[in-house]
Formats: C-alpha cells, sequence, structure tokens
C-alpha cells in the first residue's frame, strides 16, 4: 500500500505525517554533496587546504599548520556559510513563490522583489554609511515588501491573476534597477563602491557578523516555511478548490508571501542579489521529489544552498586570481535554464 | 457520513443576489435542493448557472439574500466546517506539473487535518476508499497530466470524495471529454448518490443528460429560476423556446424513457416537421 510515501503514525497520540518516500535519501546526498563543496569551496584560495585539513581544522583537531585555524574558522568558512544560508533563504523564497502564483517560472529576483530589496539596501548604505550590519536585512525586507505590496497592489484583479502578477512585477523590477542606479551615480565615492560589489552578489570578505546577522531571520522562517507547507499544497490547486478545501485563500497567501519576501530580504541584504537560485533551486527539486511541498520545500532549501556554495567556489577557481561574484556564476548559469524553461512551458 | 435525509433540503437560498463587478448575475433567487437527490442545473451561456453554483459553495460572497446549509447562514459558517459538508469541482481544474493521482486526492483530506494529524488512519482508508470507488487504483501513482481526459477528471472527482462531504457540487463535469467519458463520468455520479446517498448538484450542457440524470432540473434563465421539478415537468418545447430561444420537439428518450429535445433550427424548420 502507499507505494510513493512514507508514513509515520504515533500509536498514542493523535500525531501523523506521510513524505514523498525519495526524500530523505535525497535530504542525505544534498547534504553530503554540500559538505563536501563547502571543505572544498574553504580549501580554495591563494593558500590552498586540502578538504580533509579543512574538516580537521573545523572540528578543531591538530593539524599540520597552525595558521590553518585563522585562516579557515576566521577568513574563509563564515563566507562559505553566508552562501549557504543566502541560497536557503532564497530557494524557499522562489519555492513559495512559485506555488503561491501558481508559475514555475516566478522568481522572486524577476519580479522585481531582489531588486526592491537592494534598492533599500544600497540606499541606506549610500545615504547612512555608518549604517550597523544588522540593519541591513530589516531595510532590504523593507524594500522586498514595498515592492510586492505595490505589485499586489497593481496586479490586483479580484484574485490577482498569474500572468499580470508578472507583468507588473518585470515593470517593478525595471525601476527599482533605474532607481538604484540613481542612487549609486549620486552617491559618495566610498559609500558607492561598497555598495557596487555587494550589488553584484557576492559572498566577499563576508564576517561570522554577517552569518549571525542572517541567521535570526532564517531560524524564525524556515520552520515556518515547512508549517505553511501544508497550505501551500492546497493553494496549488487554484483558488476554488482550495477555498472549496476550507483554506482561507486571501490570508493564507498573504502570510505565505510575507515570508518569501521576508527571506528574500534577508538574503539579499547579506549577499547581495543573487539571481536565479529562487527559480533553479525549486525546479531541480521537483524533478527529484515531486511537486508537494512538505518534500519539497526541505529539498529545494539544501539545493538552493548548494547552488550558491558552488557558485562561489566556481567563481574563485575559474579566473583565479581574479574573482568573479557567485551571482555573476548564478546569473550565467540560471539564464539560459529560465530560456529552457521558457521555451519548454510554452506547448500547454 | 451523517445520515443527509434528516431534512428535506440541506442547501438553499433565499433571496439570493449575486454580483461580478457591481453587474448582478443571480437575483433574488430562492432555490431548494433536495437533499439525496440529483440536481441539474441548465441554461444558455452567461444565464448564471456557474455563478449560482459558485453562490452555492460559498466561493462567491452574495451581494445580498443568503445561502443556507442546514438553516444556517454558510457565510457564518468556519472554512473548515463548510469543507467537510460541501464539496465542489470546478469547471476545468488545473494540477501542478507531476502530481501524482494519490497526491491529488489526499488532498481531499486537507479539512479534517492539522499540524500534528496529517495523515491519520482514516484519511488513508478514504483516499484508497475513493481511489477504487472511481476506478483509479491502478493509475494512482501516476502523474495526473499523463493521463486522458476521462481519468483526469475521475481522479479530481476521487479528491472530492475524499473530502467526504454529503453534498457535492460540480461544474460541467463532462467538458471536453469524449461521448463515452462523459457517460462514465456520469455514471459515476449517478452510483455515488444511489449507493452513497450523496446529494449531487451540477451544472450540465447536455439537455438529454440532464433529464436523463437528473431527479431535479431546474432552467435558469438571466439570473432567474424559470422552471424547476421533474425532468418530465420542467422540459417542454415552451421551456427550450423560452430559456434557450429555441424551437425543438420533445420526444421520449427510447433507452431511458426520460424527455429528449430535438432541436429544430433554420435548417430543419416547422414547416417541414412531421412527428
Amino acid at each position: 500500500m502507499n507505494k510513493g510515501w512514507l508514513v509515520i503514525r504515533s500509536r498514542h497520540f493523535r500525531v501523523s505525517f506521510r513524505l514523498e518516500r525519495r526524500v530523505p535519501a535525497v535530504l542525505l546526498t544534498l547534504l553530503l554533496v554540500t559538505l563536501a563543496a563547502m571543505a572544498l569551496n574553504v580549501g580554495q584560495g591563494e593558500y590552498p587546504i586540502s578538504p580533509l585539513e579543512v574538516l580537521k581544522t573545523i572540528l578543531g583537531l591538530e593539524t599540520d599548520n597552525p595558521d590553518y585555524p585563522f585562516v579557515v574558522n576566521t577568513l574563509r568558512l563564515p563566507r562559505t556559510i553566508v552562501a549557504y544560508l543566502a541560497g536557503v533563504g532564497l530557494a524557499i523564497s522562489g519555492t513559495i513563490l512559485q506555488g503561491v502564483i501558481r508559475n514555475p517560472l516566478a522568481d522572486p529576483s524577476l519580479i522585481g522583489i531582489n531588486a526592491g530589496a537592494s534598492l533599500a539596501a544600497v540606499t541606506l548604505i549610500v545615504l547612512v554609511p555608518s549604517v550597523p550590519l544588522f540593519a541591513l536585512p530589516l531595510s532590504a525586507f523593507g524594500g522586498a515588501l514595498a515592492v510586492s505590496v505595490l505589485i499586489y497592489l497593481l496586479a490586483w484583479d479580484k484574485g490577482s491573476s498569474p500572468i499580470r502578477l508578472i507583468l507588473v512585477g518585470v515593470g517593478l523590477d525595471a525601476i527599482s534597477r533605474a532607481l538604484t542606479t540613481l542612487m549609486v551615480t549620486f552617491g559618495e565615492i566610498n559609500s558607492v563602491s561598497q555598495a557596487l560589489v555587494w550589488l553584484a552578489g557576492s559572498v566577499y570578505g563576508r564576517t561570522w557578523e554577517h552569518v549571525w546577522s542572517l541567521l535570526p531571520w532564517l531560524v524564525v522562517l524556515v520552520p515556518l516555511a515547512f508549517v505553511l507547507a501544508k497550505q501551500l499544497n492546497a493553494l496549488n490547486l487554484g483558488d476554488d478548490v482550495a477555498r472549496s478545501l476550507g483554506s482561507q485563500v486571501e490570508w493564507q497567501r498573504g502570510l505565505l508571501l510575507v515570508v518569501s519576501v521576508a527571506l528574500v530580504g534577508a538574503s539579499v541584504a547579506t549577499a547581495g542579489t543573487i539571481a536565479f537560485v529562487g527559480l533553479i533551486a525549486p525546479h531541480l527539486g521537483r524533478q527529484l521529489v515531486g511537486p508537494t511541498h512538505e518534500g519539497l520545500i526541505p529539498v529545494s532549501a539544501l539545493m538552493g544552498g548548494l547552488i550558491v556554495v558552488l557558485a562561489d567556489w566556481l567563481g574563485r577557481v575559474l579566473f583565479a586570481p581574479i574573482e568573479l561574484p557567485c551571482g555573476v556564476i548564478t546569473a550565467a548559469v540560471g539564464a539560459p535554464y529560465f530560456l529552457y524553461l521558457l521555451v519548454r512551458n510554452r506547448k500547454p | 457520513m451523517t445520515s443527509p435525509m434528516h431534512s428535506m433540503n440541506l442547501l438553499s437560498t433565499r433571496r439570493l443576489t449575486l454580483a461580478y463587478d457591481g453587474t448582478s448575475i443571480i437575483m433574488n433567487l430562492d432555490l431548494a435542493i433536495p437533499a439525496g437527490k440529483i440536481t441539474t442545473l441548465v441554461g444558455p451561456n452567461g444565464c448564471g448557472k456557474s455563478t449560482l453554483l459558485r453562490g452555492l459553495a460559498r466561493l462567491l460572497k452574495p451581494r445580498a439574500g443568503t445561502v443556507n446549509l442546514d438553516g444556517a447562514d454558510i457565510f457564518k459558517l468556519s472554512s473548515k466546517a463548510v469543507a467537510k459538508r460541501l464539496g465542489i469541482l470546478p469547471q476545468g481544474p488545473v494540477a501542478p506539473e507531476g502530481l501524482t493521482v494519490r497526491d491529488l486526492v489526499a488532498q481531499g483530506r486537507y479539512p479534517y487535518q492539522n499540524w500534528l494529524q496529517q495523515w491519520s488512519k482514516e484519511d488513508e482508508r478514504l483516499v484508497e476508499q475513493a481511489l477504487a470507488t472511481t476506478g483509479m487504483t491502478a493509475l494512482a501513482d501516476r502523474a495526473l497530466d499523463t493521463l486522458s481526459g476521462g481519468q483526469r477528471q475521475r481522479a479530481w472527482i476521487a479528491m472530492a470524495l475524499a473530502q467526504d462531504t454529503e453534498i457535492l457540487l460540480l461544474d460541467e463535469p463532462t467538458t471536453f471529454l469524449d461521448l463515452a467519458h462523459q457517460v462514465e463520468v456520469l455514471d459515476l455520479l449517478y452510483e455515488l448518490n444511489q449507493t452513497e446517498g450523496r446529494t449531487i448538484v451540477m451544472v450540465l450542457h447536455d439537455l438529454n443528460q440532464a433529464c436523463r440524470y437528473a431527479d431535479y432540473l431546474v432552467a435558469v434563465r438571466e439570473g432567474q429560476v424559470w422552471a424547476e421539478g421533474l425532468p418530465a415537468q420542467v422540459m417542454t418545447e415552451a421551456m427550450v423556446r423560452e430559456v434557450f430561444g429555441l424551437e425543438c420537439r420533445i420526444v421520449t428518450d427510447p433507452v431511458a424513457g426520460t424527455p429528449m429535445c430535438v432541436p429544430l433550427g433554420r435548417k430543419f424548420n416547422l414547416q417541414d416537421v412531421r412527428l
């Protein structure tokens, strides 16, 4: 019975869950690959360290070189962790957005939510150069939220149609980018150069401070996303069916969008605008475990983290010693992938 | 399931007015859906029959008047409470790519689940039962987008069955199906009504199928009920002329014995007809 599901059910309490059977194996594989990629990423640089030494250093074991703890734990590890966390945030955000607006081509970075977050963050960096780090996610969240509210208001037509939502989003994306350019043009040179590096979507020079400013957002929002997975499944069948099943559609959709937007805000504020992760990760996730969100959200989260860590690594290896921001790598891979999906989705 | 027979009319409207963007589609409509029977709504395009169905299903908030479920205003009941008693299958629903039949049918259990109790024994039993009733057990692990139109429609009906509601509303459940699959879906609904006593309300385009399967026929014209009752009473040449603007002859269905509408038109006009 139930070939496709793994069922967990308590004999004594009214507690039960079910999960797509493939999910645990896929999660485990992703986790192992991610750990390997992280070790590789941390080892890479002007001062190469083998993955095994990296692992030993992180675990606090004796290593060949007394400099390793500083290089690994202080300089390189936080950067990789920031890349990973940002990827997780962007991927979950994209998964939620695709489910809510029932469009597999949706991605926060395509409909202006990322751009709104950057605009708010760049404005803050340029106007208040001495801004404390923890304020950036807040302002980025504000910017992302403002754009989403605008999209919702402008695209609202008796229950926001997906196509309209995307068209309005693309327009707002262009406007936000233009305003960001304006800020950069008129800003003071030092703060602008800081903003520019960040805008390209780079995890260059990220420290533990950045990790601690991003982590709390994920600790709250990721479990919330898991809890809302069931609502996302209902919404994915269309408003009428969801309502017929007893879902409070407007309320659930609003809550899910806020979670999605907050994840973008926090991720973008810490790692800049890394595009297409929110598009690619859920897509690969669906190929692996299908469209049911209880399994899809964790799988695409790990996938997103892995993508950004790999992108960061590639960006540093490809043209070493020149370093490409990971946002450039995800865009170089993501844009053709988006076109491929566009062509494939054209036939009904 | 609670017995559907304890009251004659489970679902009814009182002076119901439904509107989209200020345009009234249904006006001051009083209708009582007989419990445990199959009720079919017929009418020309744009007469408001689908809107009426949406109103009955709580998908559309009335401009005025009420929809009552067991005497209580349906908009004063909680969403989940209504969802346990009344299910609706909209016209041409679309499932996400790659969703399997079993995943879809399991969605029917949504109103019975909460954060901790997401897959009870009862959920599992009713999903398996819904799959068996609709003949979808063998196809349960197939993705919906790989099935034929008829199979897909059966899968959606299975989802509505897993919801375990005494009332089932369906908006044109036979659209886009070939004739054999239309009959198959209607037979399935008829059997559900007969064996489980479910109250079924559906919008149908084909008048002859409506007469064959309905216990109670409602003809809707310009947002009003023009006639309602047994198909033999409602289905008259005058009704088809007034409601659909079409001349026809009513004969007896040689198989079912129910009224059958044979349209005239410009090619075959009144002078030619010798019935």
